[in-house]
């Protein structure tokens, strides 16, 4: 049994040790918000956060996430740097399709949250692992610094 | 703007159409569909636009809008949203007319139903410029049943009341009624004649064509913006994708297909499968070789209790593979057929268009230009990658998935479980990006297939990012021979154009080895330049691999090709590049489709959409200006790069100011693109698809290639298969939406802007460092 601690929902799951935690998420706990694109850690599309940290849900085995707290887009509202992210996000219409959006928000909170003022070179850098196939980044990167703006002033 | 009146939108509709648009689900229509046929073959008269698709359009209240008591206003959305913003576009169509608080609308998705709906097959930038004036007329009508619902209440004339915000109100009095209160009442009368219907005036849109949100940098009319329909959901995780369709029960299946088309299944082992844990059963399936339409490619399916199990047990199958069955698909390999196509391009072929003597305009000249240029196989990788579910009730199937094409998807799903089909339900998702990979449902036929097999259960197939790669629609590699003739003062006086591509027509019919209409008729036979003689070709190119739309399909080598060429003809000619175009293009005018022996026009009246050189001008022109083009000196290993093209009946132009580091790397400063699709109906909606297309076409010109070894793509994932990052996009990027004109009929959005990406990007580095590119992608190239 693993035991994962989920937006603060503690899980008891029947699973093999080696499931990447993105399939967990998915297919056991039903929390479709974190998403699959490349399963080898190429497009940051299932990014979740782990003790805060941007991480790879689809190449982190269950049991590298035990014992720690495991953050997913549908609770990160509940985090004042990731609803403020979320709003620039709505603000500027960052999202077309939106299938990547989330994990998007995800590795921007983790930005946020180490460096509250990231100059665009910072942003781009932090951002660069997250693949958007639409193409959203002129709006991305706008809405990370909007987001950091809103921070300032908050 | 266009004029939105009465007039345009209630011309040339019949009474009879009123419920629906024509029925046209013929062979006839799917062979023109695909670019077969011309349109003018085997049929009485053509039909252009939404009438001449399958299933045309529908413009019944009642089919779209429902309002109940509580006044809330459901709009059904018919079409594929992927990214294009067509749920929120198309609802504000339909709000605005109607007279809804956007506040109070909902948006519910239409499952696939071409009788009830019309048209879905969401491509070819079509759901606005088919669907904006069906949407109006259909709100008009539920406006009227409102209005008819309050005057009747009142004891009233109609013509004494009026529709206000989410009310309807007696003008001679005090009093009003809100939707919802009407809504009753209104729904027991009947649907109003066309002719009875009067659209509102421009100046009473609250919606439509407003320009709101990011505006090149500056947030635009901020408190008043109608929120995206999905937006909320999107950004907490709740938006529904396919691939987050949960269902009791469910079986994961992934499938590993035959490496090469065409290549079978010789045999099997999955005993180590098989003692995975949670893998319930592997299932041979029946593949297919050429043409392969939307069959599945067959292989070996794995079904589990999840999809980590599915994947662990397909890693442990030992498969043995008739290679032999692919024919010479096997020997595909995609440098030599690169040369091929080159060599071949040296020699003459097909004439498909020909004017003047371009023999004589060639031997005549002061100076003549050739290059070749290529362009490889590329796959859409939408990030959510194929995936489906569907459940088998032994007379009745359900499936969900997100697809571009609803109505292909359905009648696949039926044939594969021998159903009828009207005892298919498939169920619409939001895209995770389609880009034309979801436009063929073979991966729903596939999760059908699977489905028979465990009757009375829901099976999901979920293609893995290297199924998706491996075993895409490919966009078709492409070799560009063109060569000019100048005299002595630079002018163009000769054109040949030679173009071999693999053809999609290859995967549904006998491969005709030669572009179709629809395929030369995106860019190529449209080629607008004003030179005396002009002759091109197209020689034979013969398809080894699934060929398939990729967003703005042909467009993109042709628009790479004769725009890269421009700027060498320019150069040739001792001339700025910009005003060597304007000079190519000639005066302002109109050109029937015909005169370029294109009979395709992306399905529209040649006559509405005629080939516009004036339009083409406006935008160089406005793009140029924007970029401050006359101002060349921008610094060390830096330059300008023009392209313009025109496509799906819209207008772009593109100037790129790049910088190409020693080390190669390229930084592009800013892109300037100057757009007309005519009538912009969400101009926010509409900047960020021109945003996106930049963003991909870079990816186009710099990254992204499949090649092939001996029948398979030697890309697994974006590891290797490079897709731009935010690293590559323009550190600024510009929009500017060009007036087309009163007459300007709407154009497409989604494609047009991405053509003439790349061969900006190209020119730019040309102007940059002097390295001309004329092989994609750049890659290393400037190493």
């Amino acid at each position: 049994m693993i035991n994962l601690t989920i937006n603060g929902e503690e899980h008891e799951l029947d699973v093999p040790d080696d499931m990447p935690l993105l399939w967990a998420l998915r297919d056991i706990v039903k929390l479709t918000g974190t998403k699959f694109g490349c399963g080898i850690a190429q497009c940051g599309a299932c990014t979740v956060h782990l003790d805060g940290k941007a991480t790879r849900s689809c190449v982190t085995p269950v049991t590298k996430a035990e014992g720690k707290a495991i953050t997913t887009i549908e609770a990160i509202a509940d985090d004042d740097v990731g609803k403020r992210v979320q709003e620039a996000w709505l603000e500027l219409g960052v999202a077309q399709c939106g299938y990547c959006q989330g994990g998007q928000i995800m590795t921007a909170t983790a930005l946020l949250k180490e460096n509250g003022s990231p100059d665009g070179a910072e942003i781009r850098d932090a951002m660069n692992g997250n693949l958007c196939r639409c193409g959203t980044y002129n709006r991305i990167e706008a809405a990370v610094a909007r987001a950091a703006d809103m921070e300032d002033k908050a | 703007m266009s004029s939105t009146g009465k007039s345009v939108l209630l011309a040339n509709v019949s009474r009879r159409h009123f419920m629906r648009g024509l029925a046209a689900g013929s062979a006839f229509v799917m062979a023109a569909r695909w670019g077969l046929a011309t349109a003018s073959e085997g049929s009485d008269s053509a039909k252009y636009g939404a009438e001449g698709m399958p299933g045309g359009w529908v413009d019944n209240p009642n089919v779209f809008i429902r309002i109940d008591e509580d006044g809330t206003v459901t709009i059904t959305n018919h079409r594929a949203e992927m990214g294009q913003g067509i749920r929120t576009s198309l609802a504000l169509v339909a709000a605005d007319e109607l007279g809804a608080d956007w506040e109070q609308v909902k948006v519910e998705q239409a499952d696939a139903d071409q009788d009830k709906y019309g048209n879905q097959n969401t491509d070819g930038s079509r759901s606005m410029r088919h669907w904006y004036e069906p949407m109006r007329r259909a709100a008009a009508g539920a406006r009227l049943m409102l209005e008819q619902a309050a005057a009747d209440q009142w004891g009233v004339p109609v013509d004494e009341v009026e529709t206000r915000v989410h009310e309807v109100v007696h003008k001679n009095s005090d009093r009003s009624l809100g939707f919802g209160e009407l809504a009753a009442a209104a729904r027991e009368l009947e649907v109003p004649d066309r002719d009875q219907l009067t659209l509102k005036p421009d100046s009473q849109l609250r919606y439509i064509g407003r320009e709101t949100g990011l505006v090149n940098g500056d947030l635009t009319n901020r408190e008043t913006r109608p929120p995206a329909v999905d937006g909320q959901d999107v950004v907490t995780g709740k938006a529904r994708f396919g691939a987050d369709v949960q269902m009791d029960n469910m079986l994961y299946a992934v499938v590993v297909r035959p490496p090469v088309l065409g290549a079978r299944v010789k045999s099997v082992d999955d005993s180590a499968a098989l003692k995975v844990r949670g893998v319930i059963k592997t299932i041979t399936l029946e593949g297919t070789g050429m043409p392969a339409a939307f069959s599945p490619l067959g292989g070996v399916a794995v079904v589990a209790e999840n999809t980590w199990a599915a994947i662990k047990g397909r890693d442990a199958l030992e498969i043995e593979w008739d290679l032999e069955a692919a024919g010479d698909n096997a020997q595909y390999t995609s440098g030599e057929y690169r040369e091929m196509l080159e060599q071949r391009a040296e020699s003459a072929g097909k004439v498909v268009r020909e004017s003047g003597d371009i023999e004589k305009a060639l031997k005549g000249a002061s100076k003549t230009v050739t290059a070749t240029y290529y362009m490889p196989h590329m796959a859409q990788a939408p990030m959510e990658p194929p995936v489906a579910i569907v459940q088998f009730d032994g007379n009745s199937a359900e499936a969900w998935a997100p697809i571009q094409h609803p109505r292909a998807t359905r009648q696949g799903v039926a044939g594969a479980l021998g159903l009828d089909l009207e005892k298919v339900t498939v169920h619409q998702t939001l895209l995770g990006g389609g880009f034309g990979r979801k436009s063929k449902p073979d991966f729903v036929i596939e999760a059908a297939r699977l489905a028979r097999e465990f009757e009375g259960r829901p099976v999901r197939v979920q293609w893995t990012r290297e199924d998706d790669i491996h075993h895409a629609y490919f966009h078709a590699v492409s070799v560009d021979r063109l060569e000019a003739a100048l005299d002595s003062d630079g002018k163009a006086t000769g054109w040949l154009h030679r173009t071999l591509s693999p053809s999609i027509g290859s995967l549904f019919a006998e491969d005709p080895k030669h572009k179709a209409d629809f395929e030369l008729g995106m860019g190529f036979n449209t080629m607008p330049f004003n030179i005396p003689a002009i002759r091109l070709e197209n020689p034979e190119a013969p398809a080894h691999t699934r060929i398939g739309w990729f967003r703005a399909v042909y467009n993109l080598p042709h628009a790479w090709a004769i725009q890269s060429f421009a700027a060498e003809m320019a150069e040739a000619a001792g001339r700025d590049h910009r005003d060597y175009l304007l000079e190519l293009l000639g005066e302002p005018r109109q050109i029937s489709p015909s005169e370029f022996k294109d009979g395709w026009n992306y399905g529209e009246n040649p006559e509405i959409y005629p080939i516009d050189i004036g339009r083409m001008r406006a935008v160089v022109e406005r793009a140029t200006r924007e970029a401050n083009w006359d101002n060349k000196d921008r610094g060390e290993r830096r330059g300008l790069g023009l392209a313009m093209h025109h496509s799906f009946v819209s207008y772009t132009a593109i100037v790129m100011d790049v910088e190409v580091a020693d080390d190669g790397e390229v930084i592009i400063h800013r892109a300037d693109i100057a757009f007309d699709c005519g009538k912009a109906v969400n101009p926010e909606r509409v900047r960020s698809q021109l945003e996106g297309a930049c963003v991909m076409g870079i990816g186009i010109a710099l990254h992204s290639e499949v090649s092939f070894s001996n029948g398979a793509a030697d890309q697994d994932n974006f590891d290797r298969y490079l897709i731009p990052r935010m690293e590559n996009a323009p550190r600024e990027v510009h929009v500017h939406l060009v007036d087309g004109g009163d007459d300007a009929p709407m154009g497409g959005v989604g494609e047009p802007g991405l053509p003439p990406v790349a061969p900006a990007l190209c020119n730019a580095i040309h102007a940059a460092i002097g390295k001309r590119v004329r092989r994609l992608p750049v890659g290393k190239q400037l190493a």
